[in-house]
C-alpha cells in the first residue's frame, strides 16, 4: 500500500486529476457536461469491477443497483419534496438495502445462474417502474424539481472530486487485505474458504460497497440530469455499456475502469456525425480490444511496464 | 371459449420458445457456451426472410430458406469469429473464459443488432406468412399460421430428437456434452463436434426467427428481449438439459398468454419472472439441471 504512492501510476493518476480539474477554465460547458456524465459512469464501471474482478461474481445488473439509488431520490425529491441531500444519501441507502436484498439469494448461486439473477433483477426494476407510472413516471420519466447547481463548471467539479475520492476508496479497498481475500474467493472459492476465510461474508460486503457507489452515483447523475428514466439509468443497455466499460479498461484495476468509461462515452460522441452506426463502431472496438488485449487498456500499459 | 383461446395461442407460443430455446441449451451442454447474440442472430433471419420476400420478391418459400441460412452463416460466424479465438486464447484464464465467452457474444449481438438497424431501419418487419387464413378450431378463429408455426416447431424439435438419439453424428454430439475428455480419448474431433452443433444451433435458430417473424414480427428491438427470454427458458429448465428447456418453455409460455388474456398485456412478463426468481433460490440447478 505504502509503496503505491511512490509508484507511477500514482504520480500519472495524480496528473490526470489536477489536468482534469483546470479543464473548465478553458473549454465549453459542452465538453464538460459530457465529461460530467462521463465520471458519473466511471463509478458505475469502477463499482462493477469491484464486484467482478475481485469476488469473481458476474453482475449483468449494475443498472438494477444504480436504478433503486437513482429512482429512490428521485421520487423522494419529486413526490414528497425532501431536499436534494437527503434524498441523495437516502438513494444511496436504499441502493445498499437492494443490493442485500439482491445478494442473499443470488450469492446462494453461482456463475451463469448468478448473471441472470442479476439480470432478472433489472428485469423486474424495469416493469415496477412502467406499472407504477403514477409514481415513477413510467416510460416518459421522471421530472424532478431541484438540482444541485446549473453552473456547469461546478457540476463538472462535483463530478471529478466525486469519481476521484470514489477511485480512491475503492482501489485502496481493491489493495487491503480484504480485497485480497475476495480475489482468492473469486479463483478458487473452496480453497480460500479452507484457509479459513468467510467468503460470503466479504462477498457480501463487496456488494454493499458496490451498491453504495453506485447508489450515490446513480443518484447524482439524476439530480444532474434533472430526470429519471428508464432509458437513462435502469434500461439492460446501460448495463452492458458499464460492463463493456469494465472490460475495456482492464478487469481487476478499478481505475481502469473509469478510463474505460471515459472513451466509451467521449468515443460515442466523437462518432456521432456517422449517425446509427455509432453503437456498431464503439462495440466493434470493444470486440476487438476484448479478443486481443484481454487485460483491457490499463491492463496492458500495466504488463508492459511489469515486463520492462 | 376463453379457455380454448389460451390453449390454443399459449401452445403456439409456447413452441415457438422451446424450438428458440433449445439450440441454446444445446450449445451450453455441448460446449459450455452461453450465446447472448441468439436474439440477434433470431432477428437477423427474420429480417433476411422478410427483405428476400417483400423487397426482391423471391416468393415465401425462397425467404424462409435465405432466412435460415443466413442464420446459419451468422451462427458460424459467430463461432468462429468470437467463440473460438476467446476458448482457444492462452492470454485469458481459464476461470475467466466464461465472462469473456459472454462479453464478447454480446457485443458480437449488439454489432448484428446495429447493423440490421442500419440497413433495414428499426421498424416492425413481419414475414409473409407460408399458409394464409383462418380456420375454426373448438370455436376459436385461428389463423393458419399460428398452426403452421406450432407445427413446424414440433416437427423440428422431434427430427432434432432423432439425430441425437438416433445417428452416429448426434451420439458423439451426446457424448461431447456428457464428457469431451472421453470423447477427444475416442478419437473424436472436438473441434468437428462444436462445428456440427453450431451448425444445428444455426438452423434451429434461423427456423425459429423466421416463425417468429411471420407469426409476431420482429424488430431490431426484440434481440434483447429474445435472448433474454431464451436465458431464462433454457436456466429454468436446467442449464444443459433439452428436455428441462421444452418444459420450461411451455411453462412461460403458457404463464404469459394466461396474464395477457387474464391480468393485462401490459404485466405479460412479469409472473415468469417471478417464478424464475423462485425456482433459483428453491433449486438452483433448474428443474432438471444436474449439478
Amino acid at each position: 500500500m505504502a509503496g503505491f504512492f511512490t509508484s507511477r501510476l500514482f504520480f500519472v493518476s495524480l496528473v490526470l486529476v489536477v489536468i482534469a480539474a483546470t479543464l473548465p477554465l478553458y473549454v465549453s460547458g459542452y465538453v464538460l457536461g459530457l465529461l460530467t456524465v462521463a465520471f458519473y459512469f466511471g463509478v458505475f464501471a469502477m463499482a462493477w469491477d469491484l464486484l467482478f474482478g475481485f469476488a469473481g461474481e458476474v453482475n449483468f445488473g449494475p443498472t438494477f443497483l444504480i436504478g433503486v439509488g437513482a429512482y429512490t431520490a428521485g421520487i423522494l425529491n419529486a413526490q414528497f419534496g425532501w431536499s436534494v441531500y437527503l434524498c441523495i444519501v437516502l438513494g444511496a441507502l436504499a441502493s445498499v438495502v437492494a443490493g442485500l436484498v439482491l445478494a442473499l439469494p443470488a450469492l446462494r448461486v453461482r456463475g451463469p445462474y448468478f448473471g441472470l439473477t442479476t439480470l432478472v433483477a433489472v428485469l423486474m426494476l424495469q416493469n415496477f417502474v412502467v406499472v407504477f407510472a403514477d409514481l415513477t413516471g413510467g416510460e416518459i420519466g421522471l421530472t424532478i424539481p431541484d438540482v444541485i447547481t446549473i453552473n456547469a463548471g461546478a457540476n463538472y467539479w462535483i463530478a471529478l472530486g466525486f469519481m476521484t475520492i470514489s477511485a480512491a476508496i475503492l482501489y485502496g479497498l481493491s489493495q487491503s487485505p480484504i480485497g485480497l481475500v475476495l480475489q482468492a474467493s473469486g479463483q478458487d472459492p473452496v480453497q480460500a474458504g479452507a484457509l479459513g476465510f468467510n467468503i460470503v461474508k466479504h462477498k457480501l460486503a463487496a456488494f454493499i460497497v458496490s451498491a453504495f457507489f453506485s447508489g450515490l452515483s446513480g443518484a447524482l447523475l439524476v439530480f444532474y440530469f434533472g430526470t429519471a428514466s428508464v432509458g437513462t439509468v435502469v434500461d439492460v443497455a446501460v448495463g452492458v455499456n458499464v460492463i463493456v466499460s469494465a472490460v475495456l479498461g482492464g478487469r481487476r484495476t478499478v481505475l481502469g475502469a473509469a478510463l474505460g468509461a471515459i472513451f466509451l462515452i467521449v468515443a460515442g460522441e466523437f462518432l456521432r456525425p456517422t449517425g446509427e452506426l455509432a453503437t456498431f463502431i464503439v462495440s466493434a472496438v470493444a470486440l476487438l480490444v476484448v479478443l486481443f488485449f484481454p487485460g483491457g487498456f490499463l491492463g496492458a500499459a500495466l504488463s508492459r511496464e511489469a515486463r520492462s | 371459449m376463453r379457455a380454448f383461446q389460451i390453449l390454443i395461442d399459449g401452445f403456439a407460443i409456447s413452441a415457438l420458445y422451446a424450438l428458440g430455446a433449445t439450440g441454446f441449451t444445446l450449445i451450453f451442454g455441448v460446449s459450455g457456451v452461453l450465446n447472448l447474440s441468439h436474439g440477434a442472430i433470431m432477428v437477423a433471419a427474420a429480417v433476411a426472410a422478410w427483405a428476400a420476400a417483400s423487397v426482391l420478391g423471391v416468393g415465401t418459400y425462397a425467404g424462409a430458406l435465405i432466412g435460415v441460412g443466413v442464420a446459419l452463416l451468422a451462427a458460424f460466424a459467430t463461432y468462429f469469429a468470437v467463440v473460438k479465438p476467446i476458448q482457444d486464447s492462452r492470454r485469458i484464464p481459464n476461470e475467466e473464459k466464461e465472462i469473456f465467452v459472454l462479453t464478447g457474444t454480446l457485443l458480437w449481438g449488439i454489432m448484428i443488432q446495429e447493423l440490421i438497424a442500419y440497413f433495414f431501419t428499426n421498424n416492425a418487419k413481419t414475414v409473409l406468412p407460408i399458409v394464409e387464413g383462418v380456420v375454426d378450431v373448438l370455436g376459436v378463429r385461428t389463423p393458419k399460421n399460428e398452426i403452421f408455426t406450432a407445427i413446424v416447431c414440433c416437427l423440428v424439435i422431434a427430427l432434432l430428437w432423432l439425430l441425437v438419439n438416433r445417428t452416429r453424428t448426434g451420439k458423439a454430439v451426446l457424448a461431447a456434452s456428457m464428457n469431451p475428455r472421453g470423447v477427444t480419448l475416442l478419437g473424436l474431433e472436438l473441434t468437428n463436434i462444436y462445428i456440427v452443433v453450431w451448425g444445428i444451433y444455426g438452423i434451429l435458430a434461423g427456423i425459429a426467427g423466421v416463425l417468429l417473424g411471420m407469426f409476431l414480427g420482429v424488430s431490431s428491438y426484440s434481440v434483447g428481449p429474445l435472448t433474454a427470454s431464451a436465458f431464462s427458458i433454457v436456466v429454468l429448465g436446467g442449464l444443459g438439459s433439452v428436455s428441462g428447456s421444452l418444459i420450461a418453455a411451455f411453462v412461460v409460455g403458457y404463464l404469459e398468454t394466461l396474464t395477457a388474456y387474464l391480468v393485462s398485456p401490459a404485466y405479460r412478463t412479469i409472473p415468469a419472472l417471478l417464478l424464475l426468481v423462485f425456482v433459483m433460490y428453491i433449486r438452483p440447478q433448474g428443474l432438471l439441471g444436474r449439478r
